[in-house]
């Protein structure tokens, strides 16, 4: 293992941000994994950090197959974890919102320029980042529609889904839609938890990336061959809004499979603790996505389900 | 007559409302033009709140003058502005980045999109940000050279000092003016003092230019000044300076002063040791249009912008 400074921001009174690139192995530049672009994403640093662990044994043990460099950066955005923002500390921008970057000009441009350039040649991305709306997923493989994505590579993760989606307009600026544009194969992989630790998912992503470094032939590591992926466009999903504002009270979970009509969640009055309103299923399916927080606004989406599909 | 534009209940008995309030001639004939002005998209800008009051308080005094319909929406993000919060609260996105919104998407978007509808037939809109609170600005008007052709003239007439075209940035697809723009209301961003405060001359500048664009869009017959002639930025030279270390950045010029190339703006201290970690020096002559306000800076963080002559 290789511990290299990719970036370094200089700071007045507080540590200078260094970001750090992990590599495995040497050859071409075949895969390149990052973590934590957020100041709460600490399930992402967590799975980035379990994975250099265990890259760091293969590599001791010569698991590395020749000709093949592999790199982790687990953060790009130290400054924001340590004081518990999401965004940028001081001007509140998205690093994840700045790709490909301009190393001259504005601070968090620039930190997105110097990423991109260490990051920017390698044949496959893989983000793990998280969604804009709080919530738990099935974990899963997310993909933009920008004519250069590949579902079938995305199946070799063995996760259980791969999800395509349209791209926005703010999309753009990410770094998964930016190495597309410079013909790496990008992955966004989503799992339960962003601001706390989800060991069972944590799991599950460092076991998929083992899985996908193997079967592209990167690593030798033996594992469960994982699943066959559903593969999804986001407009399978059926959106579940409230009716109304409250406190939120759960009954189905990510993953489990619920019937048309069954009750998804209460909204309860949060003076008097009566239920004023119950979600009710619009469809048959399974739970991919669930909203995270005991409060919810009226017409907040607080689960999505993938629509007729059963266990 | 105020109106709700979109309303969302918050969980703890209380809405998210957005309101608007719309002056309509006291004879109707159902042609009127309608211009909208908005702002507070941004929570920490409030220029735009003192011009909502004065064009009120202008069309109620003089409403004979009245021809055609104003719709003011004087608080897009009302959360941000109670909680002096740039962005959404609780929700931890920038409003102007989530445009034309969605109708089956997120709360935020789905307002966004309510805003969308509500202001989608207007026949001009005029969206007033008061720059952030790192940066003073001169009064502009910005908009993508993609709708230059169609706006520039009506932007003349706003009395503001300067008109900035700048490139197409994809980022700024997400933007209010762009939606708008994108879907055929004629819109452009006017920029203005700093976040967080509300410069009085600036409100009264711009208030005046907004009743001559109405005047022209035959919507106000009230009296009006004569437009300052705006400079614009059209193939003139501009300087952008940013911080290369982290410090303290203490001006040497004033916002709106001249200065030579080479000539310094600025210095960036370090209290700590006492020493000048870096001497900013302009990189061509001209006017600073914008200058930082905040004086914390890290590198990267931008400085000043100067405006030049024209491009040999």
């Amino acid at each position: 293992m290789r511990k290299e400074t990719i970036y370094t921001l200089k700071n007045l009174y507080r540590d200078d941000m260094n970001l750090y690139g992990y590599h495995f192995g040497k050859g071409e530049k075949s895969a390149c994994i990052v973590g934590a672009c957020r100041g709460n994403e600490v399930q992402q640093l967590y799975i980035c950090s379990q994975l250099i662990r265990q890259l760091k044994e293969l590599e001791e043990r010569g698991a590395i197959i020749k000709g093949n460099e592999i790199m982790v950066i687990p953060t790009v955005n130290t400054a924001s974890l340590n004081v518990g923002k999401r965004f940028w500390p001081t001007d509140d921008s998205d690093i994840n919102r700045m790709y490909p970057g301009d190393g001259s000009g504005e601070t968090t441009k620039r930190i997105a320029a110097g990423i991109f350039d260490a990051v920017k040649e390698y044949s496959y991305g893989i983000q793990f980042t998280s969604f804009y709306i709080p919530g738990n997923f099935v974990p899963h493989v997310r993909m933009m529609d920008t004519g250069f994505q590949n579902p079938s590579l995305a199946n070799l993760f063995g996760l259980p889904y791969v999800v395509v989606r349209d791209a926005k307009p703010f999309d753009k600026a990410t770094l998964n839609y930016n190495w597309q544009l410079k013909n790496t194969s990008a992955f966004s992989i989503y799992t339960s938890g962003t601001d706390q630790i989800d060991e069972p998912s944590a799991r599950m992503a460092v076991a998929s990336v083992l899985r996908f470094l193997t079967r592209m032939g990167m690593v030798r590591y033996t594992s469960h061959s994982g699943y066959i992926a559903t593969v999804l466009h986001e407009s399978d999903l059926s959106s579940v809004r409230t009716d109304c504002a409250g406190i939120y009270r759960p009954h189905v979970k990510p993953g489990e499979e619920v019937s048309r009509g069954e009750i998804l969640a209460d909204i309860l009055d949060p003076y008097e603790g009566e239920i004023i309103s119950q979600i009710l299923a619009p469809t048959e399916g399974i739970v991919f996505f669930s909203h995270s927080q005991p409060f919810v606004t009226e017409g907040g989406i607080i689960f999505k389900i993938i629509r007729r599909l059963h266990e | 007559m105020i109106k709700t534009v979109a309303s969302v209940g918050l969980p703890v008995g209380e809405s998210w409302n957005i309101y608007k309030n719309r002056l309509v001639p006291e004879t109707v004939t159902g042609k009127e033009k309608r211009i909208s002005i908005v702002t507070g998209v941004h929570g920490d800008e409030l220029e735009g709140q003192f011009v909502c009051y004065e064009i009120n308080r202008i069309i109620r005094e003089n409403k004979d003058h009245l021809k055609g319909i104003v719709d003011i929406y004087p608080a897009l993000n009302p959360l941000g502005i109670d909680s002096i919060t740039r962005g959404l609260p609780g929700y931890d996105i920038d409003m102007n980045r989530i445009f034309p919104g969605d109708e089956e998407g997120a709360v935020s978007e789905h307002i966004a999109s309510e805003i969308m509808a509500d202001i989608s037939g207007s026949d001009f809109c005029v969206d007033l940000h008061a720059s952030n609170i790192f940066l003073r600005e001169i009064p502009q008007i910005r908009m993508s050279e993609a709708y230059a052709d169609k706006l520039i003239g009506f932007a003349k007439l706003m009395n503001v000092d300067l008109v900035w075209v700048y490139e197409n940035a994809v980022v700024l697809d997400s933007t209010l003016s762009h939606g708008l723009n994108s879907i055929g209301v004629p819109t452009f961003v006017v920029e203005m003092g700093v976040g967080m405060r509300i410069t009085k001359t600036y409100g009264k500048q711009l208030t005046e230019g907004i009743l001559c664009l109405m005047k022209e869009l035959g919507i106000w017959t009230g009296k009006t000044v004569v437009p300052k002639e705006p400079m614009i930025s059209y193939n003139r030279n501009l300087g952008l300076l940013h911080s290369e270390s982290p410090g303290i950045f203490m001006p040497l010029v004033e916002h709106l002063g001249t200065v030579r190339e080479n000539q310094p703006i600025g210095q960036i201290l370090n209290p700590l040791t006492g020493t000048i970690l870096e001497e900013v020096v302009s990189p061509i002559d001209g006017l600073v249009f914008t200058l930082r306000e905040y004086p914390v800076v890290s590198a990267g963080s931008l400085l000043a912008r100067v405006l030049g002559g024209e491009q040999a």
